[in-house]
């Protein structure tokens, strides 16, 4: 089985979000770029495919050389090879159409991703490679079992928990219980040290526009400060449970 | 070509967030003088959508659709009819046939919209990045556009008018997924779409003290949340857990009780409308983002308010 894991390479969590002074761009300065928290389920994932069933993994990313040291890391977690595509992640079409074309070129019977990245929050590159390489696509993946080309799986729908089946090949977007946190892998000094010699194989982007255009990053409006009540005078605080925030 | 409004339902039932949906195509539509249809799938009773100002409705019965897929569901959709702007929730669902949509069509997709549109031509809105923590302005390059609503950003408005009800069959490439079995993972009300959400962190000390959460929720028809570690250590399921991996909401109003207010849990909840924090630390960082707060021990807080709000609704 030849499985691809989609790497995003995001803010660090605990980042501190600015956009340059013209509201133009979002600001690198001073970031910690880390693999999307969501793509490590479905990597860890993978790996553990790769022990049960043999599996091959390649993890690939989109983007400049600055995405390197993420490829690495998940190398060092343990994928057997990547692929960089040289273009810049411009909007969710143009990185799906790239996907896409290395899914089919590589006839990839498995696709992990996470179900979104935690920088743009489009939640869509998933299925849009599934609908560009007609596989079965699931969203939301929270369990996921493969027998030879069948597929049990577990998927968060809006408020509930379904389990379905479906074959080979398939895209399937994971999050947190496609593995459990305390199973994630984290690099070693051996995977570290290997991940140095694995492939990193760079390709040209596929000719795709950008459908979508930004016209300018703003912070949310900031919240006014906060109104303290005391808690021997829960009355004022009923009040404004009822009158301003229209709770009951 | 018309705006065409995508209804969200399961098990036969309408989404609350399928009313928002068809509040915004429907504001879409009179923005652009275009006509609006609102198709639903295995729904039993589609009536309650003409208050929110569908007109037009379709309904599509097929046993292909009981289960869901995005691609059987993109290709059903445009089996029944076409249009030039396609508005979705931000669901796993409506999301997932979004981008099928946009594929098919070659539509520019925008998720996690935020606020109607500031123009038509080009059209140009306002979507949620960087889990809340910004803003962007987009424009899309193609006239023919998916939007999926981010679920209460924009809200159910009603709209008078009555209108048509037809059926439609629907015709597919045939649905590959099969369902083995459903299990509810939302209590009374659905997180996601909820108005009030009564959320608890490590500071309720343990599961056997959820009792008042749950009577705080159950009075004010909320529904119920948690941060992150209260859904780690296993006090509640983790379709509770809301922050940057976890579920992110919009709700009217938050109420969070022994949450320290960590940027990764607010990075899911900083959408609010309305935030209450009830924790004993002054010093929580959650206080900085809220709107009301009481200092003070959840144990004693939390029962007298309960006490105080039975009270005034009696
Ligand atoms: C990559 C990453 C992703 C993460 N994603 C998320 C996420 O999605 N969601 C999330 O929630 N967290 C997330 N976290 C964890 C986050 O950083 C915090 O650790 C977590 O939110 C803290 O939860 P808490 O506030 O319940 O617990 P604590 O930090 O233990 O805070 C408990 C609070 O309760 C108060 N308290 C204690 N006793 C009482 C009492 N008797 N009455 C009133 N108040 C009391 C305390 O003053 C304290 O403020 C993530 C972390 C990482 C590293």
């Amino acid at each position: 089985m030849k499985i691809l894991v989609c790497i995003s390479s995001v803010p660090d969590t605990t980042s501190k979000i600015n956009f340059t002074t013209d509201g133009k761009e979002f600001d690198k300065n001073g970031i910690q770029f880390i693999i999307n928290p969501m793509d490590e389920f479905s990597l860890t994932k993978a790996i553990f495919l790769q022990a049960s069933a043999g599996a091959t993994v390649t993890v690939l990313g989109v983007g400049d050389a600055s995405i390197e040291p993420v490829l690495r890391k998940a190398l060092a977690i343990g994928a057997n090879d990547a692929i960089r595509v040289n273009g810049t992640a411009i909007d969710s079409n143009f990185v799906a159409a790239q996907i896409a074309k290395v899914v089919k070129e590589g006839a990839y019977d498995l696709v992990l991703t996470g179900k979104e990245s935690l920088d743009y929050n489009g939640g869509v590159i998933p299925a849009m490679v599934a609908a560009h390489t007609d596989y079965n696509f699931i969203n939301a993946c929270v369990g996921l079992e493969v027998d030879g080309t069948n597929v049990t799986a577990d998927r968060d729908l809006d408020g509930s928990r379904e389990s379905v089946s479906f074959t080979l090949p398939a895209v399937v977007a994971g999050q947190k219980g496609i593995v459990e946190e305390k199973d994630l892998k984290i690099p070693n000094m051996r995977g570290i040290m290997q991940a140095r010699s694995k492939p990193l194989n760079v390709v040209e982007p596929t000719d795709a526009s950008a459908s979508l255009t930004v016209v300018g990053y703003e912070k949310p409006v900031a919240k006014s400060a906060v109104k303290m009540v005391s808690p021997d005078n829960l009355d004022e605080l009923v009040t404004l449970l009822r009158e301003d925030a229209q709770a009951f | 070509m018309s705006i065409i409004a995508f209804v969200d339902s399961y098990q036969k039932k309408i989404k609350k967030s399928a009313f928002e949906v068809v509040s915004y195509a429907k504001n879409i539509a009179d923005q652009s003088g275009k006509g609006l249809k609102v198709v639903a799938f295995n729904v039993d009773d589609v009536s309650e959508l003409e208050k929110y100002g569908a007109t037009d409705i379709i309904k599509v019965n097929d046993a292909q659709l009981d289960a869901f897929s995005a691609k059987t569901y993109a290709e059903a959709l445009l089996s029944v009819t076409e249009g030039s702007i396609y508005v979705l929730s931000h669901s796993n669902m409506g999301s997932s046939i979004g981008a099928f949509l946009s594929i098919k069509k070659q539509a520019t997709l925008i998720t996690n919209v935020l606020s109607i549109p500031s123009s038509m031509s080009p059209f140009t809105v306002k979507r949620k990045s960087f889990s809340g923590k910004g803003i962007m302005e987009v424009t899309a390059a193609t006239d023919q556009i998916v939007v999926t609503v981010m679920p209460n950003s924009f809200g159910a408005q009603e709209a008078a008018g009555t209108g048509s009800i037809s059926e439609a069959s629907a015709t597919t490439s045939g649905n590959t997924i099969t369902v083995n079995s459903i299990a509810e993972t939302s209590g009374k009300v659905s997180l996601k779409e909820a108005d009030i959400v009564v959320s608890g962190g490590r500071g309720l000390k343990g599961p056997e003290n959820w009792g008042m959460v749950e009577e705080l929720a159950d009075l004010l028809g909320a529904a119920t949340a948690c941060s992150k570690p209260v859904a780690d250590i296993g006090w509640r399921p983790h379709s509770e857990h809301v922050g940057q991996t976890g579920i992110a909401l919009a709700p009217n109003l938050y109420i969070a009780i022994g949450i320290s207010g960590a940027i990764q849990h607010l990075a899911g909840v900083n959408a609010s409308k309305k935030i209450l924090v009830i924790n004993n630390d002054p010093e929580a960082p959650f206080f900085k983002a809220a709107d009301y707060g009481v200092c003070g021990d959840a144990f004693e807080v939390v029962p007298a308010l309960i006490e105080k709000i039975k009270a005034a609704k009696a």
